[in-house]
């Protein structure tokens, strides 16, 4: 397929089966090659869509600065339409982020501003709102409420899922600003009546949620619950072992996030075959494995691979 | 009726630093009504107005219990409940 430059063959991403994880020909799995966008995330879609929506209200000028609190892809995505526009891009980032993704960053020419550990996103997010007020002539794109993000998976995503699988009875996808169960769950209530939207929400060991105190826990200013049917937490070794699973028997090589959202599809799948239902379980392929190979998640076995991902923020 | 609950970092100081405490209870209701009778204080950490505060989060067996009916989530022996802390995710 033929496009005028690389940001123009956003999306269009493959759907494909999962003939050997499906449990029968009545209830399918299907994953949604999300890896397939321009910087190898589905990122690419909001980071793209909230550049696009500040280009056109004004708020983005020639030579202005991005600030983003992110973990790493919509960073990623961000740095590199910043680089080919011309704008300059600040990410505030944990330090218990992969190295990959720093390096990525870097490589586009985005500068990166560390946030403790211990705050993981939560404390990122802290940072870059002062940040922010102390720079008002920065842009913050913000895709925690940006309604941009959302809207990208409602008139992009959700689109072509449908297209690609009209008899979809559930949508299956990762929690972390929301805007991709948001968007493409909103865009699937719409059309499919009956249909289930289930968020798989990673859960990180002691470390990450250590310090935080229960008064200053942080909601994406773009969640809303009504939106989703349920909500399941999916822990770092559950995870780990369904991205490997998705590796042997479908030949996906997929980043961790994945393993959570195929965790809860999984789940989901087991429960329709035991009641003898239909089922046309569709989730997100976020990223490809690959900034994820130094954090050892596919080497060893899966204790070692889970000793390794202690601390870190994989989703 | 003995449930499993997994309790944050941030509140074993009302648990004397265990990670795991066993408890009792027909609903998600009762079970923190007992929490806190063996463990005073909890309660008032993680409820508001006789609602689950908003920056936690309770699952039971994995599940958001925000959408299986909140404090009258019926509960069985061998079930598992975790608290945590609500955080921004991360890579997204």
């Amino acid at each position: 397929m033929r496009y005028d430059s690389l940001l123009d063959s956003l999306g269009h991403t493959p759907l494909v089966g999962l003939p050997r994880l499906s449990p029968s020909p009545e209830v399918r799995i299907w994953a949604k090659l999300e890896d397939r966008n321009p910087t190898g995330s589905i990122k690419d879609r909001p980071a793209f869509a909230m550049i696009a929506a500040a280009e056109a209200d004004g708020s983005l000028r020639p030579g202005a600065t991005i600030l983003e609190p992110t973990s790493g892809n919509t960073g990623i995505a961000l740095a590199m339409v910043a680089k080919l526009k011309g704008y300059k891009l600040i990410c505030v980032m944990p330090e218990n982020t992969s190295e990959e993704r720093r390096q990525l960053l870097r490589m586009w020419g985005a500068e990166i501003i560390g946030s403790p550990a211990a705050g993981g996103s939560n404390e990122a997010v802290r940072r870059a709102k002062l940040l922010a007020a102390e720079h008002p002539d920065w842009v913050m794109l913000y895709q925690y409420g940006n309604p941009g993000n959302a809207g990208a998976h409602y008139s992009g995503t959700g689109p072509e899922i449908l297209e690609d699988l009209p008899t979809i009875t559930h949508f299956v996808a990762g929690l972390g600003t929301t805007g991709t169960l948001m968007g493409i769950g909103r865009y699937l209530r719409e059309k499919v009546p009956g249909i289930q939207i289930v968020a798989a929400e990673p859960r990180y060991d002691d470390l990450i949620y250590g310090l935080r105190n229960l008064d200053e826990g942080f909601v994406p200013e773009l969640y809303d619950a009504e939106v989703l049917t349920t909500r399941y937490s999916v822990g770092s070794a559950e995870a780990l072992r369904r991205t490997r699973q998705l590796l042997d028997q479908e030949g996906i090589f997929a980043g961790i996030s994945t393993g959570c959202a195929l965790h809860a599809a999984l789940g989901i799948a087991t429960k329709a075959q035991k009641a003898g239902e239909r089922a046309d379980i569709a989730f997100v392929v976020a990223d490809g494995g690959w900034k994820y190979l130094s954090t050892g998640a596919y080497e060893g076995t899966l204790d070692e691979a889970e000793d390794r991902l202690e601390g870190q923020l994989w989703a | 009726m003995a449930v499993q609950v997994s309790i944050p970092t941030i509140l074993r100081t009302y648990t004397n630093g265990a990670k795991r405490v066993e408890a009792t209870g027909g609903t998600l209701q009762e079970l923190i009504a007992n929490l806190d009778t063996d463990h005073p204080g909890l309660a008032e950490r993680l409820l508001e107005n006789g609602e689950l505060r908003r920056f936690v989060n309770v699952y039971l067996n994995d599940e958001d219990v925000r959408f299986t009916g909140g404090l009258t989530t019926p509960l069985s022996d061998g079930d598992a409940v975790t608290v945590l802390p609500a955080v921004a995710g991360g890579r997204k």
